[in-house]
């Protein structure tokens, strides 16, 4: 396993290319406005399978704005907004 | 049998209770079919089932069990008001209901990850859990290889394989029912239950992930179809274009398929009609039976094709799994508007019927944009509606090819009346989230099924149920409705000297003039209004009633035009565009009111959703009259 170099020590999975593999590093919702409270958003997403560990790729863009995204977490299709997508670190893999 | 035994422990007398929990779209309600032998909605998208079910299933062993199906949800921690449905049944908080005897965990077996980290949640309850591995068909298609020994060991609970859609698949769940079943009675204490917090959920997900790892053999292909179909159906461009496609054609169908269907059953109408005519002598029977039941009724009846075709449409985009689909492709755009994406899975049912509709928003987490989708899903056109459009246009627009022969004038003015519905659901949902409803939209975290094709059966089951729906209630309220408009559109009888046809003197007529002076501004004769008031009953009911209304006020000869024809000769074509206009607004009907009256738990919303639909409608309907009487 690599670690992820200090250019890309934190990249966030709305900044993924469509198609790059990656896996999920950790969950960080205070860089997300929300209308939930505090650390909901963090458990939503650690049920939906978006979790240190997972593999993530991106692999439907919506319109406009390549808005909301619909990545593959594993075994499953989630779809979400960049808006919330900023919450989850990712490092990709080579 | 001992007394002494039966005092010390009392006898249960109602069956065992277990109930099905499982993520969304995992089967859950397929699986609780099968069980029971019920027909239940299965669909291929999350969030089909919002309230609690139940039935009876009878295991091998002749043991009878009750049976709940049961929201699907991520987690007991309930983030809308659908998942609350299943925490409070699976905790035992569901009002005047002890919690289930043991407890069926549907898992999709192509996707175990986030299935087995709500079994783990769910097995601290302490009450038995039997563990459905669903799905197996759909897992071993694509390879995927699962140690059903292995991880039945590691979780401690009972395993068993399942095909919920083959007949035969639940044998196995049967048995370990059963088995579970007869050793569950001591057991059960209250559950304690407690939020997990995200450590908690982090642990479990460790848990699971060691599980897995030893269980699961082999992870088998992703869903590469989907994927691939996706990559054109959730196109930023093609992808929307298919979806204004798909709706269009939709609603052009309506019309065009259901020409000849609907012309078959207005003859054989004619035909009864006929028949009674030259069979019964003239006389009040014989007016009953023609003029109020055949008139009445047959009218509302010959719109069955075209409900029929409708529900073909939704029923398949529900079966494909394409609903979710839309609601990502939309997310942006009702983004606009401040509406959530999945709000269109709601507006969408909305079209067959507000009353499902009303009650998929449960699965709209935020209360605000929940009560912003159920007041403006009555907007979305109804079938109930549909036979008044249908009736109007024939009257009233000619039938010509337009956009070089491709589609009819009729079926784009129909495509014009929904767009038209459309449009101010969504101006009000504008309205309302910057005055009302203010605040940020809910996140969107929502799992795309994989595609299936539609079970030919399971779509003719379906529209076979609606056609059985509808036809009971053409029997049922619309019939007894027609048979008390008739009573009131005869008695009291014309006086001797009368000038105008009896039906002037009737109750019905008198209702109608009293009416009428409301409804004169908008250009609406007497017999409109008098078919208004039981249309807020069943809507399709005023275009019973006009038929009956018209039958009764025609002479001997004119009885055998068509209701359309007789409408063409007495309104104007201001009148029948103001009559469309407020149809498109028409407040809705009560079974929709008392539906949002109970979503929204008291009587403010459905008043505030009816005065603004009234408002709208007559507001509408002044515009169009006025606008169209100075124009023509
Ligand atoms: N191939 C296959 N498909 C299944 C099986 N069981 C259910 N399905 C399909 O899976 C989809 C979802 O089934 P439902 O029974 O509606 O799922 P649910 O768990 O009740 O979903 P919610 O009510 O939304 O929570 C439908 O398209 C079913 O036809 C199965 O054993 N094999
Ligand atoms: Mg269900």
């Amino acid at each position: 396993m690599t670690l992820p170099s200090p250019s890309d020590g934190d990249l966030r999975l709305h900044q993924l290319r469509k198609g790059q593999p990656a896996t999920v590093t950790g969950v960080d919702e205070s860089v997300v406005v929300t209308t939930l409270p505090a650390g909901e958003l963090e458990r939503r997403m650690i049920e939906m399978g978006l979790v240190e560990g997972s593999r993530v790729v991106i692999l439907h863009e919506g319109f406009p704005g390549r808005d909301p995204i619909a990545i593959r977490v594993n075994e499953h299709t989630l779809a979400l907004r960049r808006a919330e997508a900023r919450a989850v670190r990712v490092a990709p893999l080579a | 049998m001992s007394v002494q035994a039966s005092a010390a422990q009392p006898p249960r007398i109602e069956p065992p209770r277990i109930a099905l929990v499982g993520n969304p779209n995992c089967g859950k309600t397929a699986l609780f079919n099968a069980l029971t032998g019920s027909r239940q909605k299965v669909a291929n998208y999350p969030g089909v089932t919002v309230e609690r079910k139940t039935g009876h299933a009878v295991s091998p062993l002749g043991r009878r069990v009750q049976v709940i199906d049961l929201p699907g949800t991520y987690s007991l921690r309930a983030r809308s008001p659908d998942e609350e449905v299943t925490r409070d049944v699976v905790l035992g908080r569901f009002a005047h209901e002890e919690g289930p005897d043991a407890l069926v965990c549907v898992a999709d077996a192509t996707n175990l990850r986030l299935n087995l980290r709500l079994v783990i949640e769910l097995k601290r309850l302490g009450r038995p859990i039997i563990l459905a591995l669903n799905m197996m068909d759909a897992a071993d298609k694509r390879g995927c290889r699962i140690d059903v020994a292995t991880l039945s060991a590691m979780l401690g609970v009972p395993v068993v394989p399942t095909v919920a859609i083959r007949s035969g698949g639940v044998a196995g769940l049967l048995n370990q029912i059963d088995r579970t079943v007869a050793s569950a009675f001591e057991c059960a204490e209250p559950c304690s239950w407690s939020e997990p917090s995200s450590r908690d959920l982090r642990a479990y997900h460790q848990e699971v992930e060691s599980i897995l790892a030893r269980c699961v053999t082999d992870a088998g292909l992703p869903p590469l179809a989907t994927q691939r179909v996706d990559t054109i159906l959730l196109h930023p461009v093609f992808g929307l274009l298919f979806l204004f496609a798909v709706l269009f054609l939709m609603f052009q169908a309506v019309f065009a398929w259901a020409a000849a269907p609907m012309e078959l059953i207005d003859g054989a109408i004619g035909g009864v009609k006929d028949w009674v005519d030259t069979t019964l002598p003239d006389g009040a029977l014989r007016s009953l039976l023609t003029d109020g039941i055949i008139a009445g009724v047959g009218s509302v009846v010959i719109f069955l094709p075209q409900i029929l075709v409708l529900f073909f449409f939704i029923l398949v985009l529900e079966a494909t799994g394409y609903l979710a689909r839309a609601a990502f492709l939309l997310d942006r755009l009702m983004g606009g508007v401040g509406l959530h994406g999945r709000a269109f899975i709601p507006l969408l049912s909305s079209f067959a019927c507000a009353v499902p509709g009303v009650m998929a928003a449960r699965t709209i987490e935020n209360r605000a944009d929940r009560l912003a989708t159920i007041m403006i899903a009555p907007l979305m056109t109804c079938s109930a509606r549909l036979p008044v459009y249908t009736l109007l246009i024939a009257a009233f627009v000619p039938d010509k090819p337009v956009l070089g022969g491709m589609v009819g004038l009729p079926g784009l003015v129909m495509f014009a009346l929904y767009a038209a519905g459309i449009l101010s659901a969504l101006s009000v949902a504008f309205v309302l989230k910057r005055t009302v409803f203010k605040g940020a939209r809910e996140p969107l975290l929502m799992e795309l099924p994989a595609y299936r094709l539609p079970n030919p059966r399971d779509i003719a089951l379906g529209l076979f149920e609606r056609a059985k729906v509808f036809l009971t209630r053409a029997g049922t309220t619309i019939f007894a409705l027609m048979i008390v408009m008739w009573f009131l559109a005869s008695f009291p009888g014309a006086p001797a000297d009368a000038t105008e046809p009896a039906i002037h003197y009737s109750a019905a007529g008198m209702i109608g003039h009293a009416l009428e002076p409301l409804l004169a501004p908008i250009g609406f004769p007497w017999q409109i209004a008098v078919a208004l008031v039981p249309g807020i009953a069943a809507r399709e009911v005023a275009v019973g009633v006009l038929g009956t209304i018209y039958a009764l006020s025609g002479s001997g000869e004119a009885l055998h035009a068509s209701l359309a024809g007789a409408l063409a000769e007495s309104w104007s074509l201001p009148t029948a565009l103001a009559l469309l206009a407020w149809y498109v607004f028409a407040p809705q009907c009560l079974a929709t009111l008392s539906v949002v009256r109970r979503e929204t738990n008291g009587w403010f919303w459905p008043a505030v959703m009816f005065a603004y639909m009234i408002a709208l409608a007559y507001g509408a309907a002044f515009v169009v009259f006025r606008v169209a009487s100075g124009l023509l």
